[in-house]
């Protein structure tokens, strides 16, 4: 049994996923680093500018400091967004004007560089730029530190939005990633499914080496695959050859047997004896047809898997099938009639096989034809190949037609004769495997029956 | 301020309320109703710039469309209203006021809160700040001339024309020149600061009404009275929708709104972050923004409601816009530094 | 006829060769290729029945030299190997039929005289008898000019009488020579069969004349 350890295609997936739920995570961190950075620098720098802006219209009068608010200082503020605004402005400690209240930097900055820093003031995040200037006052120079600071709800806002986008992407990214993932995993196993199944298409006894073309890594597993077939197919061989060889090291003594019998029914006269004689006799025939017919069975199974492509005249075919069976046929005083025309009919299949079907029909004939008969031998050519053999037997009877092609099933009225069973039945499989069909009726003309064997044309 | 409509109706208690009991609040009360509902489920507690007599058949209105609140509607000057508010921390559930910069700054510095009102996408950008400031009347500040002085068609339509012909007839409008006193009236403060910014013939307006002598006034109500009454020549910087709704009444002037711009003010409502009753605010508020709708009450109240089409047609007419920038004329260096000039220019005497 | 039987196995052997005299005919048997190329160098045979498997060496090496040596000798190939795909390629290595064991001596003699036949036939196949002529190889009869084609049975059954003239066989002995064992025959049957002969013997030298209570015999008018 195999224990199943899980599937590669999960496995491979959910690594993939993983791999992509990570990138999709730093692509996310990335892009949202990168865009709000962006947009704090944007209020940075505004708010920079304002700051300059108000410490540009610093100027002294009657020795203290005073300003004229620049109107852009804090319209421009307004002008990219609805935060809040303060500001501030400290001369040597005591606020000139704004909010008094508004936190100073911890650091005066350092002149012409705007500190900027983030506070909480009435209860919101601030950005607050500050910058530092001297003016001088006429008695001395005194140093003003000019704050400007925004709320930052407007940059909360972008950046849910940078969130939300970078979100959608990354979730976007993850999503396609695993589809693409999913289809990677599905397309990096495809062979393996073909191979499987190729492997299940295969007949019980279809075993030539795979030739189909697998990714390196896979060339392992269908080399051991082959070497194992070629094994199995060494040992079914040895099998076969074995009982094959069984079968015909018992045949050597059968016909020692059936020799020695004839010998001793012409030496007998009471009647009974010879009756009893001809009861072994028969019984001998019986087994030795019906083994015969078995490994005429298993050879038309084991070729029609790999059926052969010979180049074949099925109307010489009939001719020397009749050649074959005249003697016997002869014994009975039955004629083969013969009605095979005069041209030659080509056909590709496996000549072995289909000599053994025809030869199974007109044995079967000849068995089943009363002596002194005529069996015709046909070969017909319209649409399609029609192979026939007519005889004036008994027919078959009552016997369901279509199933007298099944294994080992005789005609109703048989008994008295020897037979296994098994000569339609091979005649029916070998046409199927050249893609034909076994047909059986009666004797149009007259008793007897019609077996023929119908081929497609080329 | 001088339309006292006392129009007694039966189902509505007026209360007015004196003086010496509102003191107590610190700033100065005008004037103050109560506007009883019949069967009282909630109180609305309004402060307001706006004479009773303009309110009042909006808060009837009000009251119509949505029984059992009781409305009680103080009526204070701009800077009382803003004073109210930042330093006094008093609990009202809407103010409204003409003062926008004082508006903007209140929310600004954190005394109002937000509103998402239900009509928001028809609202002009301009007429909105942070979901807490709304805008829901549009009133040019224009030129009110007498006829007396000025024929029919020979006013000056902008401002040089205006200078031109101050200069050239000096004997004849001296002393009959009104405007607001940006000292006292947060609304003329407002108008000027806004002047100053658009353009340089403000300051030479100014340096030629003080050779004149010109009168200064508190009220646009004041200046319009005197000018019908051809007491002054003309008044610049008057409250539009208060001379036309004084030109229904009265005869003796005209309106001109000048070629080069005006300044459209707008009267601005939020919601106090202390208000207590903050549902039925939201409610009068959106009702105050669906102005427009209400042809009736426009015509009643003589309040203009925003009519963004009308900025589209008439490209001179400049509405001011809420935002930082209105602070910067409320910072006190540069109030103090824009009244110097403004006082060098107007009082030359 | 005269056989010749190479056949490893010498019970087999030794039981065709009894049932084969059994028949009339002289058969020698040879156990090995060497003694069969021993035999066939100086004798002549109608028939050669080859056995395929052998202890020294195939039967197809042994088809393999007689039909380099250009001997016409036929030779039926005895098989043990009966599925059809191992017999076709006896008839290709030059044998002119087989025959699967165990098998049915009528058959046997049913193919010899087929491939005797196709033969051309051997020349001393023919037996004459008060001026009447059978030619088992053309399965005729001759006598007077005349020619008459004879059916197998007819024509086995002629040559019992012609192999011993005068001579009176049994019906059961008939049924043996004319019926193979599968056939189940009755006494009577052969009655049909010598009406015949009596009919394609019509105007012949000969007569087969019935010997109430013992058979048949041929003899001349």
């Amino acid at each position: 049994m195999v224990t199943p350890l899980g599937s590669i295609r999960k496995r491979l997936f959910i690594q993939l996923a993983l791999v992509a739920a990570l990138l999709s995570m730093a692509f996310f961190l990335a892009v949202r680093g990168v865009a709000e950075r962006a947009a704090e620098g944007t209020q940075d720098d505004i708010l920079s500018a304002s700051a300059t802006a108000i410490a540009d219209s610093l100027r002294s009068e009657d020795g203290a400091v005073t300003l004229d608010l620049p109107y852009s200082s804090l319209s421009m503020l307004g002008s990219i967004n609805e935060d809040r605004v303060f500001y501030r402005v400290v001369t040597d400690g005591q606020t000139l004007t704004g909010y008094p209240d508004l936190p100073q930097p911890d650091q005066p900055p350092r002149l012409g560089t705007p500190s900027l820093q983030t506070l909480v003031y009435r209860g919101d995040e601030i950005r607050a730029a500050s910058v530092t200037r001297p003016v001088s006052t006429g008695i001395g120079a005194t140093t003003v530190v000019v704050t400007v600071a925004q709320t930052r709800q407007a940059l909360a806002a972008t950046s849910r939005q940078i969130t939300a986008t970078a979100t959608s992407v990354g979730v976007g990214f993850f999503l396609l990633a695993t589809a693409l993932s999913l289809w990677a995993a599905g397309s990096a196993l495809a062979p393996i499914t073909r191979i499987t199944g190729s492997v299940m298409r295969r007949g019980p006894t279809d075993l030539r080496p795979f030739e189909t073309s697998a990714p390196d890594e896979l060339v392992p597993l269908i080399t051991a695959l082959n070497s194992f077939m070629a094994r199995l197919r060494a040992s079914l061989s040895r099998t076969e050859d074995f009982i094959t060889e069984a079968a015909h090291r018992v045949r050597t003594p059968l016909a020692t047997v059936r020799a020695q019998a004839e010998i001793t029914h012409r030496k007998l006269n009471k009647p009974e004896h010879k009756h009893a004689i001809r009861e072994m006799i028969r019984a001998i025939d019986e087994s030795s047809r019906s083994a015969g017919q078995m490994l005429d069975h298993a050879m038309v199974t084991f070729r029609a898997d790999s059926l052969a492509q010979d180049a074949l005249d099925l109307r010489s075919l009939m001719d020397e099938t009749c050649d074959r069976l005249g003697p016997t046929a002869d014994l009975k005083d039955i004629v083969i009639r013969r009605d095979t025309g005069d041209k030659p009919i080509p056909f590709t299949g496996d000549g072995i096989l289909l000599q053994a079907a025809l030869q199974n029909i007109l044995d079967n004939a000849i068995k089943y034809s009363p002596d002194d008969s005529d069996i015709i031998a046909r070969v017909g050519l319209d649409d399609k190949i029609t192979l026939s053999i007519t005889d004036q037997g008994r027919g078959f009877g009552e016997t369901d037609l279509s199933a007298l092609t099944t294994r080992y099933t005789r005609g109703a009225n048989v008994s008295d004769i020897v037979g296994s069973g098994l000569g339609l039945t091979i005649a029916d499989e070998v046409a199927k495997a050249h893609g034909g069909r076994l047909e059986i009726s009666p004797n149009k003309k007259g008793k007897g029956a019609c077996v023929s064997l119908i081929f497609p044309r080329g | 301020m001088c339309f006292a409509d006392i129009s007694a109706r039966v189902m509505v208690a007026l209360v007015a309320l004196t003086l010496m009991t509102s003191s107590a609040l610190g700033f100065e009360v005008e004037s103050r109703k109560l506007y009883q509902a019949k069967s009282e489920r909630s109180r609305l507690k309004v402060i307001s710039t706006a004479d009773l007599n303009v309110f009042d058949p909006i808060i009837r209105a009000f009251q119509d469309a949505h029984s059992g609140i009781t409305v009680d509607y103080t009526v204070t000057g701009t800077t009382d209203l803003m004073g109210a508010l930042y330093d006094e921390g008093a609990v009202f559930d809407l103010a409204i006021s003409s003062a926008m910069d004082l508006q903007t700054k209140l929310a600004n510095d954190g005394f109002a809160q937000d509103h998402a009102p239900q009509i928001a996408t028809t609202l002009p950008a301009w007429a909105t700040w942070r979901d807490q400031l709304f805008a829901f009347t549009q009133e040019p500040a224009i030129l009110v001339v007498s006829d007396e002085f000025f024929a029919e068609g020979t006013a000056p339509q902008n401002r040089d024309e205006l200078i031109a012909v101050l200069r050239d007839n000096p004997d004849r409008f001296q002393g009959k020149i009104g405007t607001y006193d940006v000292r006292r009236s947060g609304f003329g403060y407002l108008m000027a600061t806004q002047d100053s910014r658009n353009s340089d013939a403000f300051w030479r307006l100014m340096e030629v009404m003080g050779r004149l002598d010109a009168k200064l006034y508190c009220c646009s109500g004041d200046m319009i009275r005197d000018v019908a009454s051809g007491k002054l020549a003309l008044a610049y910087n008057v409250l539009g929708s208060y001379a036309a709704a004084q030109l229904k009444h009265t005869n003796g002037f005209q309106i001109i709104e000048m070629s080069d711009y005006v300044n459209v003010m707008s009267r601005t409502a939020l919601i106090p972050r202390t208000a207590e009753n903050v549902d039925d605010a939201r409610m009068m508020l959106d009702f105050l923004l669906d102005l427009k709708a209400r042809k009736d009450l426009v015509a009643a109240s003589g309040l203009p409601a925003v009519d963004a089409a009308a900025l589209r047609t008439n490209p001179s007419l400049r509405p001011v816009r809420y935002g930082p920038a209105l602070l910067v004329f409320l910072d006190n260096l540069k109030r103090q530094s824009f009244l110097r000039n403004w006082e060098n220019s107007l009082l030359q005497n | 006829m005269r056989f010749l039987l190479i056949e490893d196995n010498p019970k087999l052997a030794g039981v065709v060769v009894e049932r084969l005299q059994l028949d009339g005919h002289a058969v020698d048997h040879a156990g090995t290729l060497a003694e069969a190329g021993d035999l066939t160098a100086v004798a002549n045979y109608d028939l050669i029945l080859l056995d395929i498997m052998l202890p020294d060496g195939d039967g197809r090496d042994f088809l393999e030299r007689q039909r380099q040596a250009e001997k016409r000798t036929p030779v039926i190939v005895i098989t043990a190997r009966s599925a059809v795909s191992d017999r076709v390629g006896l008839l290709d290595l030059g044998a002119d039929d087989y025959i699967v064991k165990p098998f049915d001596f009528s058959e046997l003699e049913a193919r010899v005289r087929a491939v005797l036949r196709r033969q051309g036939g051997a020349a001393d196949n023919a037996t004459t008898f008060a001026g009447t002529t059978l030619d088992a190889t053309k399965g005729e009869l001759r006598f007077d000019n005349q020619t008459v084609a004879l059916r197998n049975r007819e024509l086995r059954l002629l040559e019992v009488f012609f192999a011993a003239p005068g001579q009176v066989f049994s019906k059961a002995h008939l049924i043996d020579r004319l019926f193979s064992m599968s056939d189940e025959v009755s006494d009577n049957a052969i009655e049909v069969y010598v009406g015949r002969l009596r009919k394609r013997l019509e105007g012949a030298g000969a007569k087969i004349e019935t010997v109430r209570g013992l058979g048949y015999r041929m003899v001349a008018w």
